[in-house]
């Protein structure tokens, strides 16, 4: 008897497993040496040795392992979304043009505030104003590609058409740039080399707030995107609603890349390396069972970069995005050589 | 009994074709089908006639130009989506897009219809899935990826697909297309006993004719001036096959019941 819906159990604890470990691994790791025992320590409110232990711990490494976590899980998921979507195993937040689109949001908002002045101004600071700019930008750059690929259906074209996408928002970020004063292209600059750190407690609320609503949609599109699997045709033919399930998609996966991309600049390769690495590890397309699985992968993978990105034992950090590059562009090269067809 | 509800699929009046802004293209028109369960339908007609205009017309793919169409006495028009899908499956030409289903979860997205939000299969799920991985003699390829099967197995594994769906009717669109002329036997004798066995209502485009002149109860016949639909002995009598190539090169033989060169070649 075939065995219909084989359960990943077992992979998914030592996923979860893997992802508590190389959490405890992350927040151990940085310029000032802490012992383990102080670490869980100053988790369970116990007396620390020193008073700046806990503080380290708790003002920064704790809110940059949960951002690495959230960012992973997020840039990962939108992935599958896209790859799933625009049926292209090339697919992803950056390769679409969409974490450009979301810097759009933010370029025009840091370097366009003297524009419009006093609250606009105040407002283009605040972190709600970041991740709303940013959503925004997104999901219009998001929907310019969707409208593109109804018309155009040869996958390559869309990859194209995505790429153009990011060269002309990186144009209009120039311009934008070359009228704006010193320190404001200062803040634009810091921000687009991506970082997971340097986030208050109050930020990476507005960031888990927007994520979980942009889980939410996905968890009610799983069943449609499967069919999706089989084109558009037979989804219809089925019963699905492909174009409320489309909206569904742009929306999340906007809410996903905008916030993320707000916080933490745009960071590259998560979103396309992740979803192929854990279809490698789940050999299977059903989304019931991928979203979790890329979900807990994305955080895995994002928490390991961040602990290579502190350099241990050394006081420099490295940009985030030179490690995700690192490690993503030579695993979408070596998916593409390999002989095997890659699916998505 | 009204006469109408016998008809598993009916049409009155219809139209079918293109319409764009500037004008509209019809393909055939006033077209009258009434087609009873449990039959197998072929259609027939020469490459860019129409069929596949004409299958997605009845499956709501594409809209009507006029006219109503009637599956098992709803109008197609008012019917919403997983109603239809309840009543009627598709077995597409198109290329899947790359994925890595197996056969089982292929065949097992036929359930979509039937299964709630998340798509949990139930009991009665696997159940359907399994008899109709049984009745397509496909049930040894269920942990295959369907990339990895030959054209004639996967054609199987889709029809597979469309019985797991439980509709009255299934419509293939070309589903011999690339296959070799076993398999297109396999496959042409496969919906015939599906048709009778388990009183499907079938319609299959094809280009296989003579076999469909053995096969099928009902022509369907489409030729730039004309749609003609009847039992296939009827067709014959009234000469009407003769008229489906305007050809001097192939003609049909009223003794053998085939399509044959024609000596003038």
């Amino acid at each position: 008897m075939v065995n219909p819906t084989k359960s990943y159990r077992n992979t998914f604890i030592i996923l979860v497993v893997a992802l508590l470990l190389i959490f405890i691994v992350n927040i151990s790791l940085g310029s000032v040496y802490i012992p383990l025992k102080q670490l869980f320590l100053a988790f369970i409110d116990g007396e620390v040795e020193r008073e700046s232990w806990k503080s380290i711990l708790l003002n920064y490494r704790l809110p940059k392992a949960i951002t690495a976590i959230i960012v992973g899980s997020g840039l990962s998921i939108s992935g599958l979304l896209m790859q799933t979507l625009f049926r292209n195993p090339l697919a992803g937040p950056f390769v679409l043009g969409i974490s450009s689109g979301a810097s759009l949001g933010v370029a025009i908002l840091i370097l366009g505030a003297s524009f419009f002045g006093g609250t606009i101004a105040s407002f283009a600071f605040s972190s709600w104003g970041h991740a709303i700019a940013a959503s925004i930008g997104a999901f219009l750059v998001l929907s310019a590609v969707m409208l593109a690929a109804i018309k155009v259906r040869n996958t390559m074209s869309i990859l194209i058409i995505g790429l153009m996408f990011g060269s002309l928002t990186a144009s209009v970020i120039s311009v934008l740039a070359y009228f704006s004063s010193a320190n404001q292209l200062q803040q634009y600059l810091f921000w687009s080399f991506g970082s997971l750190g340097n986030l208050s407690w109050n930020e990476i609320l507005v960031l888990l707030i927007i994520f979980l609503i942009g889980i939410t949609f996905v968890i009610f599109i799983i069943k449609p995107l499967n069919s999706l699997l089989l084109g558009e045709n037979y989804a219809k033919s089925m019963g699905v609603n492909v174009k409320r399930t489309r909206n569904l998609t742009l929306i999340s996966t906007s809410l996903l890349t905008g916030v993320i991309t707000a916080f933490s600049g745009p960071i590259a390769f998560i979103g396309l390396a992740v979803p192929h690495l854990t279809k490698l590890l789940f050999s299977t397309s059903n989304h019931k069972i991928l979203v979790p699985a890329v979900a807990i992968s994305g955080a895995i993978i994002m928490l390991i970069c961040d602990s290579i990105a502190q350099l241990p034992t050394s006081e420099y950090t490295l940009p985030i995005n030179a490690i995700t590059s690192l490690f993503g562009a030579p695993i979408i090269i070596w998916l593409l050589v390999r002989k095997r067809k890659i699916t998505y | 009994m009204d006469l109408k509800n016998q008809h598993i699929i009916k049409t009155a009046n219809l139209s079918i074709g293109y319409a764009s802004k500037k004008k509209v293209n019809t393909i055939a028109a006033n077209l009258t089908i009434e087609i009873d369960k449990g039959k197998l339908v072929c259609l027939l007609g020469k490459n860019g006639i129409g069929k596949s205009t004409l299958l997605r017309t009845l499956t709501k793919v594409q809209p009507a130009l006029s006219g109503e169409i009637f599956i098992n006495n709803s109008n197609l028009k008012t019917l919403n989506s997983i109603d239809l899908a309840k009543s009627l499956s598709l077995v597409l030409t198109e290329h899947l897009p790359e994925s890595n289903l197996s056969v089982y979860e292929l065949v097992a997205l036929g359930r979509q219809p039937y299964t709630n939000w998340v798509g949990n299969l139930s009991e009665t799920d696997l159940k359907f899935i399994d008899i109709a991985l049984e009745q397509t003699n496909t049930k040894h390829l269920s942990n295959a990826k369907y990339y990895e099967l030959s054209d004639g197995q996967l054609q199987k594994v889709l029809i597979a697909r469309a019985l797991a769906q439980n509709t009255d009717i299934i419509i293939l669109d070309e589903p011999t297309a690339h296959l070799d002329i076993h398999h297109t036997i396999e496959t042409l004798a496969l919906l015939k006993k599906l048709a009778v066995t388990y009183n499907k209502t079938i319609i299959v485009s094809t280009h296989e004719i003579n076999l469909a002149l053995q096969l099928a109860d009902i022509l369907w016949l489409m030729t730039p001036s004309n749609f003609m639909a009847d039992t296939t002995e009827n067709l014959i009598e009234n000469n009407c096959l003769d008229q489906l190539f305007e050809s001097d090169l192939i003609g049909f033989n009223k003794t053998l019941k085939q399509f044959t060169l024609s000596n003038s070649y």
